[in-house]
């Protein structure tokens, strides 16, 4: 549609936007009467900021407050910012009774008490755990508020176990990423409000419809050239927009092109922010040993050619290092392959993982193996929109997948055939519209390589 | 699929004949089974035309509905299935041994150990196919609501006195049925398809035919199991009948059409002449039509079920050949606790399962299947090499010589030991710095974690990996004798854990949560919803 008007910097203040939303939910969280607020942020909108601030201005006005979150990692990942933030509020991190179960880094926090039991951290301003570590605590009086992390990726039964906790709560998340799952078939409670297998989103709007509902509109993280794909392939009927514009950010390599595919799927996702490495049709295992060798000499050629990234951030370009690129996979056994042909070519520090585990990550330079690439069947695993999404968003600057020929035929070949389900929200897009939409604008981007 | 799993209906392909997926049985199977065989009517859900039903391979008590669409005659059905099916049920509910089990205790809040009776054995359903433990849920679904003259005097059609409690029965064997791993109802198709890989999809699986004629072929000599699957599923006699009746409970269209669609109006037409007898003579002689026309359903139903019937003993015959996996059994005592617990709550009086489970139940039942599911996906690889080796191939497992141990202590201030155990392994597992690994040590686990490659250089793929011990050496300074494996040992470690751990408790039922409708049966709950209107809908 509109893409030149609403590109115009008149017409759209990124700042004054994401403020005026920030103001509306904390507005919400400290006065409203609702006892939920649910936030949807996409990609890279500044979600984790949020919900420090909140946490920060809820201990403020005197009200106790608990903060779940979903990993040990994500937890140890808010105590720092909160610290950072304020090193005088005192914070309780209840972690599990494992060996090593929190960031060595917390040690170093002065007012940070951690331990394995709730009671040892009574009357901090804040107290944060995972749902799992919660789930096991038993409380007298409930707590008053609270906040719930990566609310979309938490199960609705994780929910269940701890909504006892609290009296009222703010629940924040990205609808775009993966769907919770469960390791055992639970068709039997689909079309249920409280289906069991459900995010825990879901769950809450469906008993509780009128809680008020609001959504970040900027997405600090992705470049001008990916929002709009990732809005409108992932994000259809809740677009955002990027808080930088084209030109805002820029990726140059001191060491030419030698002319090789993975060198002109770099140039090309440098100059357009994205590149599609496409090598020849073919079936091929999972862990397709040309592709996994492509993803190794992209990530290779990468660091070997000097990049600098150049962003609002700062006037000065950042070096591109092995700690800002990263490689996402849809399997862990891909992951391994990549790993060990990084290794093989001397690489040692790049972050290689699934989409699961790169959620709420961010990077500069993302190189993806595409999930659909070389297989022969698409299933409703590989087509998950949430997947795609995950690996099509961590990147701050350039977006390169790798893929075989022939996914568009594959993808036309398989249409979705999931059961329809009576009583469930359907989710839009499905995983093949979305796939579809990535693909075209993808091939724009195309650079075919035979290696 | 796994990897291995696809090797091996390759190699079936290619061998024209199934391969082994197991080296041991991995679901226990009774010794007097009730196998149960249903037919249902096309177009009528839940409606039995028929069932062979029984312990005895050898004289299976046959069961058929002249007229499917008559309701008493469906009744009838049933109080018969109801007179076979509860005592065979009854026998194993009254036969009991004395257990302990840890409850909490209402008053303290603290755990206590309470003696329990726990049934010696529990009874075992056998159906042919999936489709089968669908069907015995549906009728299950389909009587336990209904209400019996002496429970209600009132109600307009009386159900006879033990359908609805087969029903409640049927719906907890059809529930546990859910439970990965369970064992009270089983279906053959499944028992075969877990322990032989054909060479045909897992949905051509489901045809115990087919599955059969790839596993044992009988007959057909020098046909391999491809051409004796097609011959199963597709073969037809002069009439244009299936050689090998499908497994049910559905029917064969040509079937319903040729054979049964003419019998029943047969049947339905001597029943109206019998009504319309003027005199006693006539209704003899109209009652023997009758008679006739139903005895012909009944060898109808016979012919269809009775093939199905003696795939069902051949594939149980089988599964028997192979020795039961070591953990079968501690999987077999929880449905044991699953068949009594179904038992003292009708004892008890408890009404029947309600017809949705609320919130804390759904979440409870999900939670159990999601921990049985990976208890016996860690059983099945430490009982069979076979299921390890998959694992192993999937970068899960690893198993290999230890070629060394190097003696080391934790940094305390009371040093425990932490010896280092060198292994060497073809396998390639998918392990990071400081991954926990598990390897059984007298049926317990015991834990390691993964420290590095072995290299004096940088070779991290040389297949050498040393390990830290970390757990189950004993309390005192030097691990105990055979705690620690030694070199020369022949070890496997697992990278997943051998028992799950139990997640938390959840809320009772009447204390569910304001954030999933407050507790079930209060107005705060929300009323089942129609599809909410959208902007489509109005034109």
């Amino acid at each position: 549609m509109t893409a030149e008007t609403l590109a115009a910097p008149a017409a759209f203040d990124p700042g004054a936007e994401a403020a005026r939303a920030t103001a509306a939910i904390l507005h919400d969280t400290l006065h409203g009467t609702e006892r939920g607020v649910v936030v949807d942020s996409p990609p890279g909108a500044g979600k984790s900021t949020l919900v420090v601030r909140a946490a920060l201005e809820l201990a403020a006005a005197g009200r106790p407050l608990m903060v779940v979150a979903q990993t040990n990692a994500q937890v140890d990942d808010l105590v720092l910012r909160l610290a950072e933030k304020n090193p005088d509020l005192p914070v309780g991190r209840l972690h599990s009774s494992d060996a090593d179960p929190y960031d060595k880094a917390l040690d170093g926090l002065e007012n940070v008490r951690k331990s394995a039991k709730a009671a040892d951290l009574a009357g901090l301003s804040v107290v944060l755990s995972t749902a799992a570590k919660w789930a096991h605590v038993k409380v007298d009086e409930p707590w008053r508020h609270a906040i719930v992390d990566e609310a979309y990726q938490m199960r609705s039964d994780s929910l269940l176990a701890v909504a006892g906790l609290f009296e009222r709560a703010l629940f924040v998340g990205d609808p775009g990423q993966l769907d919770p799952f469960a390791t055992v078939g639970s068709e039997q409670w689909a079309g249920l409000a409280y289906d069991p297998s459900s995010s825990a989103v879901t769950t809450l709007l469906a008993h509780n419809p009128g809680l008020p509902q609001h959504r970040l509109p900027v997405s600090w993280r992705l470049p001008a050239s990916a929002s709009r794909l990732v809005s409108d392939a992932f994000y259809p009927y809740t677009p955002f927009r990027s808080g930088t514009d084209h030109g805002d950010r820029s990726l140059a390599f001191s060491v030419p092109s030698d002319g090789s595919g993975p060198d002109r799927v770099i140039d090309e996702a440098a100059a357009a922010g994205w590149g599609l490495l496409e090598l020849p049709a073919r079936h091929t295992p999972r862990t397709d040993p040309e592709a996994v060798r492509a993803v190794a000499a992209v990530v290779r050629r990468l660091l070997d050619r000097e990049g600098r990234a150049t962003s609002e951030r700062s006037p000065d370009p950042a070096p591109l290092t092995a700690d800002r690129v990263a490689v996402g996979t849809a399997h862990r056994d891909q992951a391994a392959a990549v790993r060990a042909a990084l290794a093989g070519l001397g690489v040692h520090d790049v972050t290689v993982d699934t989409a699961n585990r790169l959620q709420g990550r961010e990077y500069d330079v993302t190189v993806v193996l595409h999930p659909l690439s070389g297989r022969p069947d698409a299933t409703a695993f590989h087509l998950e929109t949430g997947r795609l999404c995950v690996l099509t968003s961590r990147h701050r600057h350039a977006c390169i997948v790798v893929c075989r020929e022939g996914v568009g035929d594959l993808l036309d070949d398989y249409p979705s055939t999931e059961p329809v389900q009576l009583g469930t929200l359907v989710k839009f897009p499905d995983g093949w519209e979305a796939n579809h939409a990535v693909l075209a604008h993808l091939a724009e981007h195309r650079v075919a390589w035979r290696p | 699929m796994s990897l291995i799993t696809t090797l091996a209906r390759l190699e079936a392909v290619h061998t024209g004949r199934a391969q082994p997926a197991a080296t041991v049985r991995h679901r226990h199977l009774s010794d007097r089974p009730l196998v149960f065989v249903p037919l249902t009517t096309a177009g009528e859900a839940g409606a039995p035309l028929g069932a062979l039903v029984g312990t005895d391979r050898d004289a299976p008590h046959l069961l058929a509905v002249p007229q499917p669409r008559d309701r008493d005659l469906r009744f009838a059905f049933l109080a018969e299935l109801a007179d076979i099916v509860l005592p065979y049920v009854e026998a194993y509910a009254e036969s009991v041994e004395a257990a302990e089990r840890t409850e909490t205790d209402p008053e303290t809040g603290k755990r206590v150990k309470v003696e329990v009776d726990l049934c010696a054995d529990a009874a075992q359903l056998v159906v042919p196919s999936r489709a089968g433990v669908d069907f015995v849920r549906l009728l299950g679904r389909s009587m336990r609501f209904r209400r019996t003259a002496e429970q209600d005097p009132e109600t307009p059609h009386p159900a006879p006195p033990r359908v609805p409690l087969l029903g409640r029965w049927l719906t907890h064997y059809g529930e546990r049925a859910r439970v990965p791993g369970s064992s009270l109802l089983l279906a053959v198709t499944d028992l075969l398809g877990r322990h032989w890989a054909t060479g045909q999809s897992t949905l051509e699986d489901q045809h115990l035919g087919a599955l059969l004629a790839w596993i044992a072929p009988d007959g057909a000599e020098g046909a391999t199991g491809a051409e004796a699957a097609r011959r199963a599923e597709l073969a037809r006699d002069g009439d244009g009948q299936l050689l090998c009746p499908p497994a049910g409970p559905a029917t064969d269209p040509a079937f319903d059409n040729k054979l049964l669609a003419p019998a029943i109006e047969r049947y339905d037409r001597a029943r109206t002449a019998l009504a319309a007898a003027e005199d006693g003579l006539e209704a003899d002689e109209r009652l023997g039509a009758l008679t006739a026309a139903e005895r012909e359903i009944r060898a109808l139903v016979e012919s269809r079920t009775r093939p199905t019937w003696d795939a069902v003993w051949r594939g149980l015959d089988l599964l028997r050949e192979l020795p039961e996996g070591a953990h079968a059994e501690e999987r077999w005592t929880r449905d044991r606790w699953s068949f009594t617990s179904h038992r003292d709550r009708v004892l008890a009086g408890e009404p029947p399962q309600p017809r949705r489970d609320d919130a804390v139940t759904a979440a409870n039942k999900l939670a159990t299947r999601e921990r049985e599911q990976a208890r016996l996906e860690a059983q099945e690889a430490l009982d069979d090499p076979l299921v390890m080796a998959g694992r192993r191939l999937a970068g899960e497992a690893f198993a290999g010589e230890v070629v060394d141990v190097v003696m080391a202590y934790s940094e305390s201030k009371r040093p425990s030991p932490r010896p280092l155990v060198t292994v060497r392994t073809d396998d390639r597992p998918y392990l990071g710095e400081r991954v926990k690994v598990y390897r059984s040590l007298g049926g317990k686990p015991q834990t390691a974690e993964f420290v590095g490659a072995a290299s004096s250089d940088d070779a991290p793929e040389d297949g050498t990996l040393v390990l830290r011990i970390t757990d189950r050496m004993g309390r005192g300074k030097e691990p105990e004798a055979g705690s620690v494996p030694e070199k020369g040992d022949l070890v496997c470690f697992t990278l997943f854990e051998h028992e799950p751990r139990g997640g938390a408790k959840l809320p009772d039922p009447e204390q569910t949560p304001w954030t999933h409708g407050g507790p079930p049966g209060e107005a705060a709950s929300v009323p089942e919803a129609a599809d909410a209107q959208t902007e489509e809908d109005v034109l």
